[in-house]
């Protein structure tokens, strides 16, 4: 079945929410923020494994990069001590500026990669980096309609409240 | 064809609140009444607000106003009493560092309490539907009748075996080293234990303060108990012993402030050196997770080999962003966690939605 292309703003317009898959932490190497790269079966009409394990991979570098220790993130340790945390009023952290990295990535993978195929990646730090959440949508004949069609009980709620406004 | 979601008002009877975007709902005036609420407000924790989210604490506060009369009283009556004349006897150093330390003990006292300890946010209702959809699959259908076996997930971390525990009031199953503050009806990463004298959890992201709390104010007690003494030596050479006291009646309950404060404070500070020198927590070392009495192959997995980086790590390593976003403001469309009390996790999410569209 072919799906249509769908531009972001498209999507959440006509589309309805068919489910969301979930991916799980990886806690294999401590508590560092990881997830797992295991490409779920719901996907698998979807997109590419490759396309799906690359964004996965990039998203943990990211994470990786933001949680390391070295002598950078020491350095900033001890310079917000030194000013007893007042310097995080006029800067942000480096981990921070990593988490609005990661924002401007996904953003624009799900531009690319995502919204084309109907789905849609929600940021972790949305759902306290606990799941990478994924929208799975189906295309809508009708347009307009936009009643709850998910018949799984997880997308309702979304859909349901979203659906209460409209009609 | 219903125009796009940016449409004006005026031309729909209705507007589609699907989208992303902070397009009000019917009319103009009711924006600020429905845009007004952040999530502090709806937050499910037994947890207290203030400064419009801002600063966080647990519900019972009592025993951190006690802390905070102690700290200001002694130090007070110290800098007001002792201090003129230590300053002039001996050397005006003395307030200035007694002034650095009060400073710094302060800072870090409020810094501890106000902070999010590493709060984690409770499952939206889809995650706990997936995720209580697969813990069903892993068990099996079972019978009804007799309790499911309690649910949990092993992880292999370092070569030791984690289990992960799954938090009946959040939904989640807790990351390693996270527990559930049955005070404050929170997971909390890394949770080291509720301090009542601090009003707060003592987790990730605000231990370090903890720790600098302790260890100053274990400074400020020693230093303040040695000068009242000083000073008391000093007057009763001049006027004998009970003059002395006469004269400086403050430096009697100081010291007798300092003197049971400073055995708790000091043991308390070795304690929690020796836990970040081996990179354990307060609850990991009671239940005597990683203790070598359970086991031969029994060792800390999160601990990075040496005492150097341990406590680098745990004092001047990264502090993550609070995770609950306490000043965002509540999206119409976005589904919120439902209150455990009930036993139907979809009622919460539409409960709190009808309620902000009933409030017209």
């Amino acid at each position: 079945m072919a799906t249509e292309v769908h531009n972001l703003q498209e999507l959440r317009r006509s589309a309805s929410l068919a489910t969301k898959v979930f991916i799980q932490r990886d806690y294999s190497d401590g508590t560092i923020c990881q997830f797992q790269t295991k490409f779920p079966p719901e996907l698998d009409s979807r997109i590419e494994r490759q396309l799906f394990e690359e964004t996965v991979k990039t998203l943990n570098g990211f994470y990786a990069e933001a949680e390391k220790i070295g002598g950078s993130s020491y350095l900033e340790g001890c310079l917000a001590c030194a000013t007893a945390y007042f310097i995080f009023l006029c800067m942000e952290t480096h981990y921070e500026k990593v988490l609005k990295k990661i924002s401007r990535y996904i953003q624009e993978q799900n531009e690319k990669v995502f919204a084309p195929r109907g789905l849609l990646l929600t940021d972790p730090v949305e759902r306290g980096m606990r799941v990478i959440e994924i929208s799975i949508y189906e295309d809508r004949c009708s347009s307009g309609s936009s009643s709850s069609g998910s018949s799984s009980g997880s997308g309702s709620s979304s859909a349901g409240g979203g659906g209460a406004g409209t009609r | 064809m219903p125009p796009g979601g940016g449409g004006p008002m005026k031309d729909c009877e209705y507007s589609q609140i699907s989208t992303h975007s902070s397009s009000p709902m019917e009319s103009p005036h009711k924006k600020n009444k429905i845009a007004a609420r952040r999530k502090w407000e709806v937050f499910p924790g037994r947890n207290k607000f203030f400064c419009n989210g801002r600063i966080m604490m647990a519900r019972q506060t009592g025993v951190f106003y006690l802390t905070l009369i102690l700290i200001l009283v002694t130090s007070g009556l110290f800098f007001a009493f002792d201090c003129p004349y230590l300053a002039v006897k001996i050397t005006p150093a003395i307030p200035v560092v007694g002034g650095i330390l009060f400073f710094f003990v302060m800072g870090t006292l409020l810094r501890t309490s106000f902070s999010d300890p590493g709060v984690l946010p409770r499952a939206t209702p889809d995650e706990a539907a997936d995720l209580e959809r697969q813990i069903d699959i892993a068990n099996g259908t079972s019978s009804g009748g007799y309790r499911p076996p309690p649910r949990t997930k092993e992880v292999i971390i370092n070569g030791q075996t984690v289990k992960l525990k799954y938090c009946f009031t959040c939904k989640i199953f807790r990351p390693p080293r996270a527990s559930h503050c049955s005070l404050c009806d929170n997971c909390v990463e890394r949770f080291d234990h509720h301090c009542p004298w601090v009003g707060n959890c003592v987790g990730k992201r605000n231990y370090r303060f903890f720790y600098m709390f302790i260890l100053s104010l274990s400074f400020l007690t020693v230093f303040i108990f040695a000068f009242v003494i000083t000073h008391v030596i000093l007057r009763s050479q001049q006027t004998g012993f009970l003059n002395a006291l006469k004269d400086s009646p403050a430096s009697v309950l100081e010291a007798v402030v300092c003197f049971f404060s400073v055995w708790s404070i000091v043991g308390l500070s070795g304690f929690h050196t020796y836990l970040i020198s081996s990179n354990q927590t307060t609850n990991e070392d009671i239940k005597g997770s990683w203790s070598n009495k359970r086991g031969k192959e029994n060792y800390n997995p999160y601990s990075y080999g040496n005492i150097f980086t341990n406590c680098c790590v745990a004092l001047c390593g990264p502090i993550s962003p609070s995770l609950i976003d306490r000043r965002g403001y509540i999206q119409p469309d976005t589904p919120q966690p439902a209150a455990p009390s009930n036993g139907i996790t979809m009622y919460g999410a539409m409960q709190s939605q009808s309620d902000m569209i009933w409030d017209q």
